[in-house]
C-alpha cells in the first residue's frame, strides 16, 4: 500500500532569472551560475547570506559540484544539492527545494543552473557523456545526441505516422514565440519550405529540429509564501510534481516516457485535468519528444500526437500556448540551464511579467522536463503543475 | 547492392597522401571484454551467470538481479534492425571525412539493443546479422551485415574500414624460399591482391618450388633478407610506399631445449632470423605504413606475424625455437599500439607443429602451409587479430584460458 504524498502546502517559487543567452563564450561555467546567483539576490532584495539551500544543475562546471560552489561563492547553506540530470534538473529541483523548504530544513533555496560554450566544449561533452555513450555511443559516426534522437524519431514515425511537417510545425510555432525574446539564438521567422528544405543532420532530423548548444543560465527561488511575502515578490503556488528514472526499459526503442507511469498521480495531485491548464512548457531538445510528452501527460492518447499538433497553433497568442519564450529549438541549449527555461518562463507569465508575448488569462502552467540519453534512450522525465497565486 | 571497388589507379606522386585518423578507441575496461571476442571475430556479451539475463551496453552490475558475475559467452548473433539513421554531420574527425555514414538500432534474438554500424545491405524492419569488428582504433564495434551474403559485400565501404581485405591491395611475403611463403604467395594472389611481392635471399641460389612460384599471377620476385638491414631498407626503400600487407614468413625451426642445447650458435641465428628480422622489417616498413593507413582503397592495412603457438608456453622439445616465438609475440603486441595511430592492423598467427621438413618427427596432427596461408587470408578478411590454427593450436589455447600451470606442467612431458 503506498502512503499518500503530502500536499506542497505554502511552498512558492519566485525571482525567476534568465542571464541572457550567448552562442560561444569565453567564461566558465562558474562565471554563468555565479552571474546567476548574483541576479537572484538583487531580483529577491537579499544577501547570499539568506540563501541557506542550494541547489545546482551544470554540465561543464566540473570538476567541481555543488560542493565546491559554496566556496567559491562565499555561501554558507545549511542545505545543499547536486541535480545532474539534465534537462530534467529543473523540476527535480524545485521538488527537492520544496520538501527541504516544507520540513525546515531550509528556508531559501537558490535553484541554478547554467552551462559555458567554448569553442570546443560540445564535442568534449559528447565523447564523455557517460560510459555507455562512450563504449556503445559515441565510437558510432558520433553523431552525439543527434543521431540517438534521429533513430527515436524515425521509429516514432514509423509507429504512428508523424510526418515530419508535424515535426516543422512545432518547430515554427516555438520560433514565432521566440521572435519577442531579445536574447533568442534565432531571430528570423522560420518558414515551412525553409525547414523541410534544411540540411539533413541525421536522417530524419534535419538543421531545424536541432537545438543551438550555447552559454546561459536560469535561475528560480524556492521558498515559504509569507517569506516572498515579506520579500514583496510576485510568485506562484506549487500544485503537484512527479519524477521518473530510467521507466520502460523494456521498450526497444523508447517511444513514451516515465511521465506515462505517474501522469494519473500528476492530475490528481494537482486537482486538475489537462484541459485545465493555461501553458504547457515542454522539453525541447527535439520536436518527436515534444509530440510524446502531449501523449504522455495527458493532453492527447498515445499515437494522436501528430494529430493533436495538427489541431492547435502552439503561439502564446493562440490556441495551446507552448513553450512561451521560444523554447531551446530556437532561443538556444545553455547545458543543463536548458532544463530551466520553460519554468522561469512560466514563472514571469504566471506573474504577468514575461520577456515576450504575453499569454493571456494565464492562470495554470505545466512545466515538463526529460534528460539523459545514457544509451539509446533519455532515463529522466519530471513534471511539475505550477498556479497563479 | 554493393558497388563493387574497381582497381585503383596508378596514385599521383604529387597529390597529398591523407593522414590517417581514428574514431574514438577508449572503452571501459569491461568493455574490453567485446575488444577480446572482436580480436578472434566471436560474438560474445555479457551473460548473468545468476539469471541468464544477456547484457549490452556491458555493465558490472546485471540490471536483471544485481550480480557482479558477468562473463562474456558466444550468444546467437541474429536479430531484427528496427530504426535507421545516416548520420551526415559528425564531431568527429575521423566520421566527418566519412559521412554519411548509416548507422542503426538492432533487436538482437538474445535480448538486448545494440546500437550498430550497418553494412550497406541492411535494410530497416528486415532481420540482420551481428559481428563485432575492431575498428581503425583497434577497439569493438557492432556490425549489422545482411542476414544472408550478397554480391560484392565484403566491398562496402563501412565493411572495408574494418578489415584488412587482400582484393585490390599489395602483399609483401618476405620469405619466399619456403613452404609456407609459397603457400601464402598462392593465396594472395587467389584472394585478389594487386601485387604479391616475394623477397628471396641470394636469388642465384634455386629452391625448389621456384618456377611454380614465378608462374602465380601477379607474383613479383624481390632481392629481400630479413637477416641483412640493408636489403630490408633497400627493399623498403625500393617498394615500402606501395607495400599494404607484410606477411612475414621467414622462419628459424630447430629441435633443442636451453640446458641441452651446446652453445649459443644456433639461437643466435634464432633470434637473428625471427627477433631481429621482424624488427628490421618493422623499422623499414613500419612507419610508412603508418603513415597510409587512410590512403584510399589500397591504404597499408596489416603486418601480419606467423607464430608458434609455442610463443603462449614453451614446448621443451623446441625449447629455444619457443623462447625466439614469444620475443616476436612480445614485439608484435609493442608494434600493435605503434601501429595503431595509423589504423595499420597487427595480426598474430598461432599455428601448430607444420607439415614442413623442419617438424618431421613431430606426430599429427599437423597444419599444411596451404591451410595456414588459407587462415591468414580469410582473418584479414575478417579484419581480425588473433588467428589460431590447427586444433594443436586451438588446444593449447583452450588449456592456457583454463590453467596455464597445468599446461606448462604437461608440456614437459
Amino acid at each position: 500500500m503506498t502512503h499518500r504524498r503530502a500536499a506542497y502546502d505554502n511552498i512558492v517559487i519566485c525571482a525567476p532569472v534568465t542571464i541572457p543567452y550567448r552562442r560561444y563564450s569565453t567564461h566558465s561555467a562558474h562565471w554563468w551560475l555565479g552571474r546567476s546567483l548574483h541576479e537572484l539576490t538583487r531580483a529577491a532584495g537579499i544577501t547570499p547570506k539568506d540563501i541557506d539551500g542550494l541547489t545546482v544543475s551544470s554540465f561543464t562546471v566540473g570538476p567541481d559540484t555543488a560542493i565546491g560552489l559554496t566556496q567559491h561563492f562565499g555561501l554558507s547553506p545549511r542545505w545543499l544539492d547536486h541535480i545532474p540530470f539534465g534537462g530534467a534538473s529543473g523540476v527535480v529541483a524545485l521538488r527537492r527545494a520544496a520538501r527541504a523548504v516544507q520540513a525546515g530544513d531550509a528556508d531559501i533555496v537558490a535553484c541554478i543552473s547554467g552551462d559555458t560554450n567554448h569553442v570546443d566544449s560540445f564535442r568534449k561533452t559528447l565523447s564523455t557523456f557517460s560510459r555507455f555513450a562512450q563504449d556503445a555511443v559515441y565510437p558510432y559516426g558520433s553523431g552525439g545526441a543527434n543521431s540517438s534522437f534521429a533513430l527515436i524519431t524515425k521509429h516514432y514515425m514509423n509507429l504512428y505516422g508523424a510526418k515530419r511537417e508535424d515535426f516543422g510545425k512545432l518547430c515554427i510555432a516555438q520560433r514565432d514565440n521566440a521572435l519577442s525574446i531579445p536574447f533568442a539564438m534565432m531571430k528570423k521567422k522560420l518558414t515551412l519550405d525553409e525547414y523541410m528544405s534544411a540540411r539533413p543532420i541525421a536522417d530524419p532530423v534535419h538543421l531545424f529540429d536541432c537545438v543551438m548548444p550555447c552559454a546561459g543560465a536560469e535561475a528560480v527561488l524556492v521558498c515559504r509564501e509569507d517569506t516572498a511575502k515579506s520579500l514583496g515578490l510576485p510568485m506562484v503556488r506549487m500544485l503537484a510534481t512527479i519524477e521518473r528514472h530510467n521507466a520502460f526499459g523494456g521498450d526497444v526503442i523508447q517511444h513514451r516516457g516515465g511521465w506515462e507511469v505517474d501522469i494519473g498521480e500528476l492530475w490528481a495531485m494537482a486537482g486538475m485535468r489537462p484541459s485545465d491548464v493555461s501553458l504547457v512548457e515542454t522539453y525541447d531538445d527535439y520536436p518527436v519528444i515534444v509530440m510524446m510528452q502531449f501523449e504522455d501527460l495527458g493532453f492527447c492518447k498515445k499515437g494522436e500526437g501528430p494529430d493533436f499538433v495538427r489541431g492547435h497553433t502552439f503561439t502564446n497568442d493562440g490556441t495551446f500556448p507552448h513553450n512561451t519564450s521560444g523554447g531551446q529549438l530556437s532561443t538556444g541549449q545553455a547545458g543543463a540551464a536548458g532544463g530551466f527555461l520553460g519554468l522561469t518562463d512560466a514563472v514571469r507569465q504566471l506573474t504577468d511579467r514575461p520577456i515576450g508575448t504575453a499569454v493571456a488569462d494565464a492562470q495554470s502552467a505545466v512545466i515538463s522536463g526529460f534528460g539523459m540519453i545514457n544509451y539509446d534512450r533519455g532515463l529522466s522525465s519530471a513534471a511539475a503543475v505550477l498556479a497563479r497565486v | 547492392m554493393t558497388t563493387p571497388l574497381t582497381r585503383p589507379k596508378r596514385k599521383n606522386p604529387l597529390k597529398r597522401t591523407r593522414l590517417p585518423l581514428n574514431p574514438q578507441g577508449v572503452r571501459s575496461r569491461t568493455a574490453h571484454g567485446l575488444t577480446a571476442a572482436a580480436a578472434e571475430g566471436r560474438f560474445a556479451l555479457q551473460v548473468c551467470e545468476d539469471c541468464k539475463t544477456v547484457i549490452y551496453p556491458p555493465r558490472d552490475c546485471c540490471p536483471n538481479c544485481l550480480s557482479a558475475r558477468l562473463p562474456f559467452r558466444d550468444v546467437p548473433r541474429g536479430g531484427m534492425l528496427v530504426a535507421e539513421t545516416t548520420v551526415r554531420t559528425s564531431t568527429d574527425p575521423y566520421f566527418r571525412e566519412r559521412t554519411p555514414w548509416r548507422v542503426g538500432s538492432v533487436k538482437l534474438d538474445a535480448g538486448p539493443v545494440i546500437v550498430a554500424h550497418l553494412h550497406g545491405d541492411t535494410v530497416e524492419g528486415a532481420r540482420v546479422r551481428l559481428e563485432f569488428k575492431l575498428d581503425k582504433s583497434g577497439a569493438a564495434v557492432a556490425l549489422a551485415l545482411p542476414e544472408q551474403d550478397t554480391p560484392h559485400m565484403a566491398d562496402d565501404p563501412h565493411l572495408r574500414e574494418m578489415t584488412c581485405d587482400p582484393k585490390f591491395r599489395r602483399v609483401l611475403i618476405t620469405d619466399g624460399r619456403t613452404e609456407v611463403g609459397q603457400a601464402m604467395a598462392k593465396a594472395f594472389s587467389d584472394a585478389g591482391a594487386n601485387i604479391v611481392f616475394v623477397g628471396i635471399a641470394d636469388q642465384w641460389k634455386p629452391f625448389p618450388g621456384m618456377d611454380k612460384l614465378r608462374q602465380i599471377e601477379r607474383v613479383e620476385i624481390v632481392p629481400l633478407d630479413v637477416t641483412d638491414t640493408e636489403s630490408v631498407t633497400e627493399q623498403a626503400e625500393q617498394n615500402g610506399s606501395r607495400i599494404d600487407i607484410i606477411v612475414n614468413t621467414a622462419e628459424h625451426v630447430r629441435a633443442g631445449g636451453i640446458v641441452d642445447r651446446h652453445g649459443l650458435t644456433v639461437a643466435r641465428e634464432e633470434i637473428d632470423v625471427r627477433y631481429l628480422g621482424l624488427m628490421r622489417l618493422a623499422q623499414a616498413f613500419g612507419p610508412v605504413m603508418r603513415f597510409r593507413g587512410a590512403d584510399g582503397v589500397n591504404s597499408a592495412a596489416a603486418f601480419v606475424n606467423l607464430l608458434s603457438v609455442h610463443a603462449l608456453m614453451n614446448w621443451p622439445t623446441y625449447g629455444a625455437y619457443s623462447a625466439a616465438e614469444a620475443a616476436c609475440l612480445s614485439a608484435a603486441q609493442c608494434m600493435r599500439a605503434e601501429l595503431r595511430p595509423g589504423g595499420v592492423k597487427v595480426l598474430n598467427v598461432f599455428f601448430g607443429p607444420l607439415e614442413t621438413e623442419w617438424f618431421q618427427t613431430v606426430p599429427p596432427p599437423k597444419v599444411t602451409p596451404a591451410a595456414l596461408a588459407k587462415a591468414v587470408v580469410r582473418g584479414l578478411q575478417q579484419g581480425i587479430e588473433d588467428v589460431f590454427v590447427g586444433d594443436i593450436a586451438e588446444d593449447i589455447r583452450a588449456r592456457l584460458a583454463v590453467n596455464p600451470k597445468a599446461l606448462e606442467r604437461e608440456m614437459a612431458g
